[in-house]
């Protein structure tokens, strides 16, 4: 059953000039993320030269003569490596989460809470402070509660046969509504002096006091959730056609679809444990990323992942660098996000037709 | 490989939209689908394709019913044609051909360079190489209609469903998208084609089927198939089946609306009534 498409004919060339742009491109983007990450070792209420961060991280691999104070090194290795890697990690979860769900959902201003992780962890989180449990047991609750709000929209949503997908983005805001009034709810019977303000912090989201074990809890599950995506990260384009065509082209959608957001609840989920929740990055990146490489997620989802990590390092340096107190997080995203989106949107093919 | 339909119903839940579609066909065959809107067109093909559940019926490719068969096999045998649609996101005409590779990738794999010959090839098949590297929204409609052709060839599936092709195409893209499918029916493929012109199937097709309130109405050649009469029946006008001759001497066969000129005059009349009344 083939059908007269003479291939062997004559070997044509592959397009290698493409293949070579993006790889240049992801190359660049892993050099810059590196540079940035040095950099901001650096940066702080302790500067620290460059030349100095080098040789201070290099002494835990080859003997080099100590010329520092053992502050700096508390500094560097328990304050600033554990934070740049959580705003590294959280940021390109997020942004790699939205990419998925934007073509998953073949909407361009889907975020990757649309389905209740937010708010779910986020109810999970505030219980948690408000039964005085520990660090880990609130990122733990904040997980679970996040996994358990997306099961729920997922479970209310294909109870619905006729509009699957609408019917999902709908139980998705009807679970985030419920989750959001439970919070407020908690926020109204907490002790307004202690638990309150530390509800309340949370829910701002930020990255400060953050440690190496909180890193390692989130580098796990967020992992988990990126290596099946970027295996299948090709099929998604299949998947933003719609379902039927995708189904018509061969793709079994059903499964697709359930290991999306699967994996992208996952990467959500661990994200927001830690850091509490910070809106915007999961939104703005990927349409910075499909300006920059287009919309074929090959590369696109790469590319959202590197941008998302070098863009909340950005604004977490912001956020500890701008004022004499710490700004939180996710209000900074919202004000450098905000304005940054209509600039994108305004544009004439701000990253989808 | 040989399409055979027996006693075939389609529809939405336990209702039948349309019914008894017994058919075969064979390689080189262009069906030509011709009933009123909403007459179970699109209906048919998304049953073909197993997107709907059968309700009645046997659909059987090379001897062998499809029923059980998974989306990725369906989909190496019939390949489908939507009507020219828009994407969300600005794809690159080269991604939306490779798309037609789905179908013949493992679950973790993306295009290899093989399959990108294979829509390069599609894409030469159908004249349209220049478009490789345009943005496939920012195409005309004719262009993306051929876009999506070129992906079902990529697809290397035996049979093609086009679900009017030339729907919403001016006159001159019409022409060029109908003679490139006239081409890949004479180079051995299958076409299943729904079309909204009469003409079109004694133009382009070997065999017509005609659905009208849930049942076919008819099935064979264009020319015993789609007559005066049936027009009649399936869309309510007059039409006129005569014979034109090209400057060739070749024999064309057109269908023109008669009458029209009657109804014009009176609803003309009746306006005039309205303006003095």
């Amino acid at each position: 059953m083939k059908v007269q498409l003479a291939i062997d004919k004559e070997k044509k060339k592959v397009s290698p000039g493409t293949k070579i742009r993006a790889g240049r491109q992801l190359g660049f983007l892993v050099l810059l993320l590196v540079g940035m990450c040095l950099f901001s070792i650096g940066i702080g209420r302790y500067p620290v030269h460059p030349g100095e961060v080098i040789r201070i991280i290099l002494s835990r691999v080859i003997p080099i003569e100590k010329t520092w104070i053992d502050t700096l090194e508390t500094v560097v290795f328990n304050v600033r490596i554990p934070r740049i890697i959580a705003a590294v990690l959280v940021g390109a979860a997020l942004s790699a989460a939205g990419a998925v769900f934007q073509g998953m959902f073949k909407n361009p201003l889907v975020s990757p809470d649309i389905l209740g992780a937010s708010a779910g962890a986020g109810f999970g989180a505030s219980l948690a402070i408000y039964l005085s449990l520990s660090v880990i047991g609130t990122q733990a609750l904040a997980f679970c509660l996040g996994l358990f709000a997306v099961l729920s929209a997922y479970l209310v949503g294909s109870r619905v046969r006729h509009d699957p997908l609408l019917a999902l983005v709908l139980a998705g805001i009807l679970v985030s509504s419920i989750f959001t009034a439970a919070t407020s709810l908690l926020k109204y019977v907490a002790d307004p002096y202690d638990k309150l303000p530390a509800i309340t912090f949370w829910l701002m989201g930020g990255l400060s006091s953050m440690q190496m074990h909180d890193v390692k809890l989130a580098l796990i599950p967020i992992l988990l959730g990126a290596v099946p995506l970027y295996l299948v990260r090709w099929k998604i384009n299949v998947l933003a056609m719609g379902e039927e065509e995708a189904q018509a082209l061969g793709l079994n959608t059903g499964r697709l679809k359930i290991l999306v957001v699967f994996c992208a609840t996952l990467m959500t989920a661990a994200s927001v444990s830690i850091s509490g929740i910070i809106g915007w990055v999961g939104l703005l990146v990927p349409h910075i990323a499909r300006m920059l490489v287009g919309p074929n997620y090959r590369v696109l989802l790469p590319t959202s992942f590197l941008i998302g990590g070098i863009f909340l390092l950005l604004v977490d340096n912001l956020a500890r660098n701008i004022a004499a107190i710490e700004v939180p997080l996710g209000i900074l995203t919202a004000l450098v996000g905000a304005p940054f989106f209509i600039y994108l949107i305004s544009r004439r093919r701000g990253g989808w037709s | 490989m040989n399409l055979i339909m027996d006693a075939l119903a389609c529809g939405y839940g336990n209702h039948a939209v349309v019914r008894d579609i017994t058919l075969t066909l064979e390689k080189g065959d262009v069906l030509c689908l011709l009933g009123p809107n909403g007459s179970g067109k699109t209906t048919f093909f998304k049953t073909i394709l197993g997107l709907l559940k059968r309700l009645e019926g046997k659909i059987y490719l090379g001897g062998e019913d499809i029923k059980k068969w998974p989306h990725s096999k369906i989909a190496r045998a019939i390949g489908y044609i939507p009507q020219t649609h828009h994407p969300q996101f600005p794809f690159k005409v080269i991604d939306i051909v490779l798309m037609g590779r789905t179908a013949h990738l493992g679950p973790f794999a993306a295009p290899s360079a093989k399959d990108t010959a294979i829509a390069e090839e599609a894409l030469d098949v159908l004249q349209i190489d220049y478009l490789k590297e345009r943005i496939y929204t920012e195409l005309s409609g004719g262009e993306r209609q051929l876009v999506l052709i070129a992906r079902a060839l990529a697809q290397q599936s035996p049979i093609l469903l086009m679900d009017e092709p030339t729907a919403s195409l001016d006159f001159g893209n019409q022409v060029l998208v109908l003679s490139r499918i006239r081409q890949l029916a004479r180079s051995g493929l299958s076409i299943i084609m729904a079309c909204h012109f009469p003409e079109h199937a004694f133009l382009y097709g070997t065999k017509a089927l005609l659905f009208k309130e849930g049942a076919v109405f008819g099935f064979g050649s264009p020319e015993r198939t789609v007559t005066e009469d049936n027009i009649k029946a399936l869309y309510g006008v007059e039409v006129e089946i005569a014979e034109v001759y090209t400057k060739q001497g070749e024999a064309v066969k057109v269908c023109v609306p008669c009458n029209t000129n009657h109804h014009l005059k009176m609803s003309l009349g009746g306006l005039r009534n309205v303006q003095t009344a």
